[in-house]
C-alpha cells in the first residue's frame, strides 16, 4: 500500500541543486553547474524564464555582455536557454517559492505556492530584485477571491475557453491578452479607466476593431470597483466616470496592472539580509546557511554591481563551492570547456 | 538663472519635506529621490519601463513638459494613477521646477 509518505516522497521532484529564480544569473548556473555534473531544477514565479530581461526590457540592448557587442535582452535569454540545454534543466515557473527546510540527512525540501515540493542536496537563491509581484487595485474583498475566479497572470489562456472574463487596465499587456483571449472566452470585457490607450497605439487599434465587430466588450473611463459571490466570484461592479455602476456577472476578472519585484518569502527564511540583499561570503557566494547559496542582484557584498556580468562570474564560483554537497566523496579536478567539451546529460 | 531650486516631497506616510537642489546637476527628479533615500526601487534605472518611480504632482503640474509615449505606456498600467501622475525619471531637474510639490507613490521591493 502506498502510504502518504511514500506518496510524497515520490511526487516530489528530485534534483541536485534547486534554483530559485529563473533570470539570467539562474540560468547560467545551470550549465555551471551541468559541466561538474550537477543537476538543476528551476523555480520561477513568473510564467516565463528570464528574470528582468524579460518581464521588463526583453527588446532593449545590452552593450556589455562579454563578445556581444550589441545583443536584445530577450535574445541573451533565447541564448542562455539553447546554452544550458544539454544539462536538461527541468522547471516549475507560474510558481513562487514560499519555504524550505532541511531533513536529518542534509537535504533540502523546497515548497511553492502551489504546494509544489522539491528535494535537493544545494538550493541557490537566484532571485533577483524578488519575485516578480502583480500590482493589485484596491478593491475591498479582492483577497478573498483570489483562485477563486480572481487571478493577475494568465498562465493557460484555454482555462478562460468559453467564460465570461473582465480584464482590467491600459497597459501592453492588457491589450495584447484582451486580444488573444477574445478568441478564446465566451463573453470578453475590458475595462480602462481613460477613454484612450497612449502608450500602445497599434494593440489598440486592434483592440477597438474587435470591440467594433462584438468580439469584445470595450468599458472605458471606468473601473472595476467591486466583486462579490458565494465562495467563487460571481460578479463584478464597474463604475464610470460619473459615478454610475453598473454589475457585470462574471467567471474571472484579471487586473494587469503590471508586475514588480518584492523581496517577499525570502526575507523569512534565517537569512543574513542587508538592505533587501542577501549578505554572502565572496569566495563562493555562499550564505550563513549551510548548502545554500546566493547569486545575482539577490546578493549583496562589499563591491557589489547589480550587473550580468558578476552574476555570472558568481554562478562560477558558487557551483565549483556546490559539488562537494553533490559529490562528497569525490575530488573537483577544473578542467577548460575547450579540453573536456560540453558532455550533455 | 537660479542655482539652487526648492522643491518640496511628500512621503507615502505623509511627511512633507522641503529640498535645496541645485539645478547645473543634470539627474532626474527620480535620482534626487533615490539618493534621498525615499523608498523606491527604480528598477529600469530610468528607462521608463518599470513605474517604479511613480509621483503624484501636488503643485506645478501645468509646468512640465508632456510625457512622451512609454511614459504614458507605463502609466496607462498603473492602478493607483491619478490625472497628476508622471514618472519621476522622466522629469529632469531645472529652475521650472522651482517650488513645486511632488507626493511619493512608487514602490520599493518590500
Ligand atoms: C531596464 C533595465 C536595464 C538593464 N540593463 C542592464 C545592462 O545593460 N547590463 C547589465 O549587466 N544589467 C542590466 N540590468 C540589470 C540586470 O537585468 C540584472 O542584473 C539581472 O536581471 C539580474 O539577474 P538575476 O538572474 O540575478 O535576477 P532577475 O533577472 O531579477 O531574476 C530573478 C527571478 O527570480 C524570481 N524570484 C524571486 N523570488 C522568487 C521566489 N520566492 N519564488 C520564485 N521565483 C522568485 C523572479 O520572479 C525573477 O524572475 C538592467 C535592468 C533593467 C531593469
Ligand atoms: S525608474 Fe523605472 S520607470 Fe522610472
Amino acid at each position: 500500500m502506498l502510504t502518504l509518505h511514500t506518496f510524497l516522497v515520490y511526487s516530489m521532484i528530485q534534483t541536485d541543486i534547486c534554483i530559485v529564480g529563473a533570470g539570467p544569473v539562474g540560468l547560467f548556473a545551470v550549465f555551471e553547474a551541468g559541466l561538474l555534473k550537477m543537476r538543476c531544477h528551476l523555480v520561477d514565479a513568473l510564467p516565463q524564464v528570464g528574470g528582468q530581461l524579460s518581464e521588463i526590457y526583453p527588446k532593449k540592448p545590452i552593450y556589455d555582455i562579454p563578445g556581444y557587442p550589441e545583443i536584445l535582452a530577450g535574445d541573451l535569454i533565447t541564448n542562455l536557454m539553447k546554452q544550458i540545454e544539454p544539462f536538461k534543466p527541468t522547471f516549475t515557473l507560474g510558481e513562487r517559492v514560499d519555504s524550505f527546510v532541511r531533513n536529518d540527512d542534509g537535504t533540502i525540501i523546497v515548497t511553492t505556492n502551489e504546494g509544489t515540493t522539491i528535494s535537493s542536496k544545494v538550493l541557490v537563491i537566484a532571485a533577483g530584485l524578488g519575485c516578480f509581484e502583480p500590482r493589485k487595485p484596491e478593491v475591498k474583498d479582492l483577497e478573498k477571491f483570489e483562485g477563486k475566479g480572481i487571478s493577475y497572470m494568465i498562465l493557460d489562456p484555454e482555462k478562460y475557453r468559453g467564460k465570461r472574463v473582465v480584464l482590467a487596465g491600459g497597459g501592453d499587456s492588457a491589450l495584447d491578452w484582451a486580444i488573444h483571449l477574445s478568441e478564446i472566452c465566451g463573453e470578453l470585457s475590458l475595462v480602462h479607466r481613460s477613454e484612450t490607450f497612449r502608450g500602445a497605439p497599434d494593440s489598440a487599434a486592434k483592440v477597438f476593431e474587435l470591440a467594433k465587430k462584438g468580439k469584445l466588450n470595450l468599458i472605458l473611463n471606468s473601473n472595476v470597483t467591486a466583486v462579490s459571490g458565494n465562495g467563487h466570484l460571481e460578479s463584478v461592479t464597474i463604475t464610470n466616470n460619473q459615478q454610475e455602476n453598473t454589475q457585470l456577472f462574471v467567471d474571472n476578472f484579471i487586473p494587469l496592472f503590471g508586475l514588480t519585484p518584492k523581496l517577499g518569502p525570502i526575507a523569512e527564511w534565517g537569512l543574513n539580509i542587508d538592505k533587501n540583499s542577501i549578505v554572502v561570503n565572496v569566495e563562493d557566494y555562499s550564505t550563513n546557511i549551510p548548502a545554500v547559496y546566493a547569486i545575482g542582484d539577490i546578493n549583496t557584498y562589499p563591491g557589489k554591481l547589480k550587473l550580468i556580468l558578476c552574476g555570472f562570474h558568481e554562478a562560477a564560483l558558487m557551483a565549483q563551492s556546490a559539488f562537494r554537497y553533490v559529490y562528497p566523496d569525490q575530488k573537483l579536478s577544473f578542467k577548460y570547456t575547450t579540453v573536456n567539451g560540453v558532455n550533455a546529460f | 538663472m537660479k542655482d539652487l531650486i526648492e522643491v518640496t516631497i511628500i512621503d507615502k506616510d505623509g511627511t512633507s519635506n522641503t529640498l535645496q537642489i541645485p539645478t547645473g546637476i543634470s539627474l532626474s527628479l527620480m535620482e534626487v529621490l533615490k539618493g534621498e533615500g525615499y523608498p523606491i526601487l527604480a528598477t529600469c534605472g530610468g528607462m521608463a519601463l518599470c513605474a517604479t518611480c511613480h509621483v503624484q504632482v501636488i503643485k506645478g503640474y501645468e509646468k512640465l513638459h508632456q510625457p512622451e509615449d512609454q511614459e504614458w505606456a507605463m502609466l496607462d498600467t498603473l492602478p493607483n494613477y491619478t490625472p497628476q501622475s508622471r514618472l519621476s525619471c522622466q522629469l529632469k531637474i531645472d529652475e521650472t521646477m522651482d517650488g513645486m510639490e511632488f507626493r511619493v507613490m512608487g514602490e520599493d521591493n518590500v
